[in-house]
Order: C-alpha cells, then structure tokens, then sequence
C-alpha cells in the first residue's frame, strides 16, 4: 500500500527568485540546494511544518526533459497562470493572509468562506497558484 | 464595524510576530512587544496563540531554533551560533536544542556535514532517480571515481 507523499514538483521560471520567495517569504525550509551543472540546482524546500514532504522547485529549462519549443510553450503557460499546484493550510487565515501581504506576496483571491472553511488563493513568482485555506475545526 | 476592529487586531498581531521574525537575535522582552501592541500580556498571548498555534514565547523559542539549525549546516561553531540566534548562553542554547530537536548541536552539525558532503559528492543520494532521468542527469556526470 501507498503510504506516504515525498516529493511533490513545482515548475519554476527561476530558481533564485523561487528560493527568495518560498524561503523568505512563504518561510519554508531549505531540505536539499545542490547545484546540478549549468546553472540548475535540485532544489526542495519544505513547509515549517511538515520536513518530511520535499517540494522540488523545478526549473523550466532546456535540456532532456524540455525541447526549446516546449520550454517556450511551458514558460508561457506558468507564467499566465494555468498551473494550480497545491493546497496549503495555516491556523488562520486573516493573519497569513495580513502576513504575507505585508511581505508582498500577490493574491488572486482574498480570503473567502467555503463549506470547509476559508481559502484564499495566492501566486508565486513564476505564476503557479495556490490555494491557502483555514479548515473547520 | 466589529469586521473592521478585528481586521485592526488582526494587523497588531502580525506586526508582533513579524518584530518577533526580525529580531529573534536580540533581546527580546514579549512584555515589551505587548505593550508596543497595546495589549494587555494575557490577551496578546491567548491572540497570538489563537493565530499562530503557539505562544509567543514558543514561536520565538522555534524561530531561534530554526535559525541555529540553518547556521549549524552552515559550519559555524555552536558558542557562534548561540550568539547568533539569540540565546543568552552556549548552555541554554545546547539544552533548548537538545529539547527541541533530540539531539545536541554538536551531534546536528555533524551529521548535516555528513549529509552535505554525501550529497556534494553524490547528489543522488538526494534525488529521486525519476526526477534525476527526466532532467537528463546521469550517474557518470556527477560521480568522482572514489565513490
């Protein structure tokens, strides 16, 4: 039986403005940054609380896995935004929402209720989006 | 108007728990941090605790801690490091470590030298091998032939 989720993938735009955004101002934790070769690291970080789930900030970039056409075509759909990636939670909304404001992080939605709680939805630096909730007790 | 007054509390706390991010390397006073919050300490603390899950004294107490183990891995010596992140003394800082993590600085700092130089000199060690293959990134451009 599947057990647990290890590493999960994000397709970045650039590495070092990633790392400045999930670290600085998400406040994840650094797990593994180690430079690969021309310019590309592997690259995880992980939720503050949670060490143990690896998100890989995964550069767009030529190479094996990309042809040039497809980095183009992929860097235009992170950037426009197509790619939601994941769901976070905090213990309150308002204030994360208030936080990361403060600390120039962009929203797409505002804090909002659901049937689950609250979500609000914020975008990292490449355009990927994120759903940030508060769940009912 | 009561959305408002919470929204206003909301802003008061966060600005304490950013002071809190900021500072964590000084010497800070949370009577202090309630007071410039205007609120009395038994209801900053049960706000705080209320938005963040954990006290004040808590969450500092982690920031600190979180911030010694990135300067342990990154080689600096524990009396530094105490120092660094705000402790008062190399001998709280090693028991609170030890509390927190289960281990002695000492102990983490080696192990993530081990882990640092493992992966330094194999990535793989890190990688998982599916994501290795799709960048394209194979065994032989990385491994020096010691290991």
């Amino acid at each position: 039986m599947i057990t647990k989720l290890t590493h999960l993938c994000i397709y970045v735009l650039n590495q070092e403005s990633a790392y400045d955004f999930y670290v600085n101002k998400l406040g994840f934790i650094v797990h593994t940054d180690a430079p690969m070769g021309e310019g590309v690291r592997w690259l995880t970080v992980s939720p503050p609380e949670q060490p143990e789930l690896e998100i890989s900030l995964f550069l767009v970039i030529e190479g094996d896995i990309f042809d040039k056409e497809t980095v183009k075509t992929m860097t235009a759909l992170v950037r426009k935004g197509t790619f939601g990636a994941a769901v976070f939670t905090c213990h309150d909304l308002m204030a994360t929402y208030e936080e990361l404001k403060t600390k120039g992080v962009v929203f797409k939605k505002a804090p909002t209720k659901e049937f689950y709680g609250y979500e609000a939805l914020f975008v990292d630096d490449s355009g990927n989006w994120f759903s940030l909730s508060q769940l009912n007790p | 108007m009561e959305q408002f007054e919470k929204l206003y509390l909301y802003k008061r706390i966060v600005q304490a728990k950013l002071f809190i991010d900021h500072h964590y390397a000084e010497k800070i006073d949370l009577d202090n941090i309630s007071d410039q919050a205007c609120f009395s300490k038994f209801h900053f603390i049960r706000l705080f605790k209320t938005l963040y899950g954990r006290t004040p004294h808590n969450y500092l107490l982690k920031i600190r801690i979180e911030r010694s183990k990135l300067l342990l891995s990154q080689g600096h010596c524990v009396f530094d490091v105490s120092q660094m992140s705000g402790f008062d003394s190399p001998t709280s800082f090693a028991a609170a470590f030890k509390k927190t993590t289960g281990q002695a600085p000492s102990v983490f700092k080696e192990r993530e030298r081990v882990r640092q130089q493992d992966i330094g000199s194999n990535p793989f060690f890190a990688i998982p091998n599916c994501f290795a293959e799709t960048h394209g990134w194979t065994k032989s451009q990385f491994l020096r032939d010691d290991v």
